[in-house]
């Protein structure tokens, strides 16, 4: 069982035009694993996330195929996707620390949405308090306002109400970036708890955090404006990548642990392209120190090159042919 | 930060793509024109008698005249001036001590935020028109300006709950820290970082006092309490029901005064609808 | 929760303590001799001439140092001696007024009440229905932006004098008396419809456009978007949004008080209904300034009750100021 998305294709409505957010994507994340999504602010990895739970206005739907489990999803109908969010997939938010109703007990709160789903609370409960143990929450937590948890536990209660049906694909937001250190490496080990007891099969987590990706993700994906550029099993991307932005991006982090959202990429000149109109052949080109004619017209396929290795860089097909 | 010279076409071209404030400001802009080209319009004296009593609408008299003859176009178009005086000197009055109040104490927080919340609070309580009404009945000669005045030393509370919570979320952003790391004077960091970055919330703030004020005004001069000296489009109707307009049927007494401060008023919401949704891009609509 | 309330306490008292001291500081610094200025207002009745002069002789006391002026103005208030009026001479002033206040009681407190209700009701109805956004919002707007005695005279002018269905004015039939017959009762509502209607429809517009822009803000916030996420129904998200936008829209009806008061005395005038703003008219016609004093003090003294009233209801919806973490932004 797995994820597979095929050429997917979601734009940003906006008066001037289309903004091609996400411009053809395609990938499969298996059972079991825990795939990593990096790359800069605005390139992407957030609207593709976001189209496959809740693809709503100004994003828009163009084309692509999204199957989970060997059912197609109908990402682009927001009613019934209704049936899938939470039960199939589901999503712990990168605002997870705003992301319960500050007027409801928590508990209320997560009763009512079980039972707008159809599902009894009363016998949820047991499980959820087992999960509510298993993130190192007392039970408390169900009679209390969300202003009366810390932002850690507010995250915490988010991963557990997000992953009370046991979904199939979890996608989880930046949720360690605005945490400090040590409550990082718990949330992120925790993702990995519930992924070792098959509560979730499997999880995309985007980050800006290369050094969370190192720790718990199988394989890691890099996109770059609206594109993928790689993807690879973690240790690849990390200690061989192939892709030139793979590369500057790995080799412009001096230490694993530094955000690189912070730096300013100063080993990589100049700025990602418009995507309002984006130029083409391949849209890395004007950065890349290795680019030629052909990257100018043509853009370069999603391509497999290694079992497990897709890469889009005409450079290193020419080399790998 | 996107540069300002993009930003502000930007601006301009939602803003005139905005058909919400398109109409809003059609409409301010029409009686604003009317109530200055209006005086050039009409030869009679406001209080003069000047016709036939009781005289419905005619092309003599465009909107009929009073009980005693009076010309009501003529009291209409100085009423309108007088309307948009109070809101721009009673708005303006408001905004300023709003903003003045609002930014202080959401830029210094503590005690003096602790002071001047209660004083915005205590205001907010004390009905206006009673503390209005007491001011007024001792003030025997009263002109469009100190209604204006006392109307703006009244109104502000609001304006200033609403920028000091704005620059409360404003301060802690990184440009002002690092104005106040570099030493720079508070009240210049107000004004050159963040008033700013405020200035589409501030001319919001500015029309609704603007409405608010014409509005207060009219119900002051409705209850005789208004100038003594002038005529406004609250007296008019004051006089209209004083003088039996409504058991006579004399409608073009009372409807002008009345339309026009709903369409002034109605106008100005629905413009400061439309500068949200252009200042606001999550409102915007596609 | 106990130094909110504590708090909302000291601040009512300080108001109600600088609004007393407003009442009575006025006349004193006002140009000339208030005593003199008012004897020569009120000449018509000789009576009440001797009367004011004895009453302001005590009250005013000029000879007397003035905070000796003052203390003897509170010691008159706390024993509900309000002066005399000239206007109704020789009735007292705070027998007048609490003749008047039920008329305002039961004019304002239905027309506030429901006006709330239905606006926000509506109002979130219309967030996001496209085609009632762009009809009923401009109406709404027009509403909100039109004078209470505007309003007041378009209706008194249709619906009383073109199509006469209503009556124009007072609160009840001249020939009735004053009773708990269903007679009365049903004349009583025949008068009170009218300017009911006129308040209700000013405020109404008001609160549909509050509660609309409120709810656009709330779908968009992050529990609403979590929501949709999770795949919560179209019905839940928006009840949540609802439950949230109403805390604004009561702290909303404090702030409104005093202007929904000035709008309910212009109607009054409008209608010649018997309340406080009738009086005051009534008052400020014929410089009777103990009634208007007294007028004065108990409107402040009503908006405070309902200013009290909203906060009471403020803790009871809003668990953050329970939780006591929200005082400050109260």
């Amino acid at each position: 069982m797995s994820l597979k998305v095929k050429n997917l294709k979601v734009y940003y409505q906006t008066l001037r035009g289309d903004v091609k957010a996400l411009d053809g994507a395609t990938f499969t994340i298996e059972d079991g694993e825990i795939m990593g999504l990096a790359g800069e602010s605005g390139c992407g990895k957030s609207t593709l996330s976001n189209s496959l739970i809740l693809l709503k206005p100004p994003m828009r739907f163009v084309e692509g195929r999204v199957e989970l489990d060997n059912e197609e999803l109908p990402i682009w109908d927001m009613e019934k996707m209704n049936h899938f969010r939470f039960k199939k997939i589901s999503t712990i938010p990168q605002y997870a620390m705003n992301a319960m109703n500050p007027i409801r007990k928590i508990g209320k709160m997560v009763s009512e949405i079980l039972k707008s789903k159809k599902v009894d609370y009363k016998s949820t409960l047991p499980e959820l308090k087992r999960r509510l143990d298993l993130v190192e929450l007392s039970h408390d937590v169900l009679n209390m306002y969300p202003i009366e948890l810390s932002g850690g536990m507010k995250q915490r209660m988010v991963m557990v109400l997000s992953t009370l049906m046991n979904p199939s694909l979890l996608m989880a937001d930046e949720i360690t970036s605005a945490l400090d250190v040590s409550t990082q490496k718990a949330v992120a080990k925790m993702l990995v708890e519930f992924r070792n007891r098959e509560l979730v099969k499997k999880l995309m987590v985007i980050t800006h955090d290369i050094s969370i990706l190192y720790q718990i993700a199988d394989s890691i994906m890099i996109m770059y404006a609206g594109k993928l550029a790689e993807k690879a099993p973690t240790s690849v991307i990390i200690n061989s990548p192939r892709h030139p932005y793979t590369k500057l991006l790995i080799s412009s982090l001096p230490d694993i642990g530094v955000k690189y959202s912070q730096r300013k990429l100063t080993g990589i000149p100049g700025k990602p392209p418009l995507l309002l109109d984006p130029p083409t052949g391949c849209r890395f080109r004007e950065r890349c120190p290795v680019a030629f004619q052909k990257c100018l017209n043509e853009e370069p396929p999603f391509m497999e090159i290694k079992k497990g290795h897709f890469i889009a860089c005409w450079k290193e097909f020419e080399k790998n042919a | 930060m996107t540069k300002p010279k993009k930003r502000i076409n930007e601006i301009l071209y939602f803003a005139l793509k905005n058909k919400r404030l398109r109409v809003g400001l059609i409409v301010v802009l029409f009686f604003l024109i009317l109530a200055f080209v209006g005086p050039l319009l009409t030869h009679y004296q406001w209080d003069a008698y000047v016709g036939p009593a009781y005289h419905p609408p005619s092309y003599e008299y465009w909107f009929g005249t009073t009980t005693f003859g009076q010309d009501v176009f003529t009291q209409f178009i100085l009423g309108l001036k007088a309307s948009f005086l109070v809101g721009i000197i009673g708005g303006g009055i408001g905004t300023l001590i709003g903003v003045l109040v609002g930014f202080t104490a959401g830029y210094h927080g503590g005690m003096i935020d602790e002071f001047l919340n209660m004083l915005t609070n205590i205001v907010i309580v004390i009905p206006t028109l009673a503390i209005l009404l007491i001011i007024s009945v001792y003030l025997k000669v009263r002109g469009v300006l100190i209604e204006s005045i006392f109307i703006g030393f009244t109104a502000w509370p609001w304006a200033a709950r609403a920028i000091r919570a704005q620059t409360f979320s404003l301060r802690s952003r990184d440009f002002v820290d690092l104005a106040r790391i570099s030493g720079i004077k508070p009240l210049k960091i107000m004004f050159t970082e963040i008033a700013p970055n405020m200035m589409s919330y501030l001319l919001m703030t500015f029309i609704l006092q603007f409405g608010g004020a014409i509005l207060i005004a009219a119900t002051l001069d409705f209850i005789g309490l208004g100038p003594t000296n002038a005529i406004s489009l609250g007296l008019m109707m004051n006089l209209a029901v004083l003088w039996g307009a409504l058991p006579l049927g004399m409608w073009w007494w009372f409807v002008p005064p009345g339309a026009a401060i709903a369409a002034i008023v109605g106008a100005l919401y629905l413009t400061n609808v439309g500068l949200d949704e252009v200042f606001n891009p999550k409102l915007r609509k596609l | 929760m106990k130094q909110y309330f504590t708090r909302k306490l000291f601040i009512y008292l300080l108001t109600f303590f600088i609004a007393v001291t407003i009442d009575w500081l006025i006349p004193r610094f006002m140009p000339g001799n208030p005593v003199q200025v008012l004897l020569a207002r009120a000449s018509l009745h000789a009576e009440a001439a001797k009367e004011m002069y004895s009453y302001y002789t005590k009250a005013f006391g000029l000879d007397l140092p003035l905070w000796k002026q003052y203390l003897n103005f509170w010691i008159a208030i706390f024993h509900g001696d309000l002066g005399t009026s000239i206007l109704l001479f020789p009735q007292p002033v705070i027998k007048i007024i609490i003749r008047a206040v039920p008329y305002d009681i039961f004019l304002l407190l239905p027309s506030i009440l429901l006006s709330w209700f239905a606006g926000n009701k509506f109002g979130a109805f219309a967030a996001r229905t496209k085609w009632l956004d762009n009809t009923v919002l401009p109406i709404g707007y027009i509403l909100t932006a039109t004078p209470y005695m505007w309003l007041a005279i378009l209706l008194g002018w249709v619906l009383a004098m073109v199509f006469p269905i209503f009556p124009l004015a007072y609160a009840s039939s001249p020939a009735m008396k004053l009773s708990f017959s269903w007679i009365f009762i049903g004349d009583y509502l025949w008068h009170w419809i009218l300017p009911f209607s006129s308040l209700f429809l000013v405020m109404f517009g008001g609160w549909a456009i509050g509660m609309r822009n409120m709810i656009i803000y709330e779908l968009e916030a992050d529990y609403s978007h979590y929501l949709e996420a999770l795949g919560a129904p179209r019905k839940l998200v928006r009840r949540y949004a609802f439950r949230n936008a109403i805390l604004p829209q009561v702290t909303g009806l404090a702030l409104q008080l005093g202007i929904i008061m000035a709008g309910a005395l212009v109607t009054e005038v409008v209608f010649s209904y018997p309340g406080i703003g009738y009086l005051i008219l009534g008052a400020i016609q014929n410089q009777d300034f103990f009634l208007i004093q007294g007028c004065f003090l108990f409107i402040i003294i009503e908006v405070l009750i309902a200013n009290f009233l909203i906060d009471v209801l403020y803790i009871i919806i809003d668990p953050r100021i329970r939780i006591g973490m929200g005082g400050k932004s109260a």
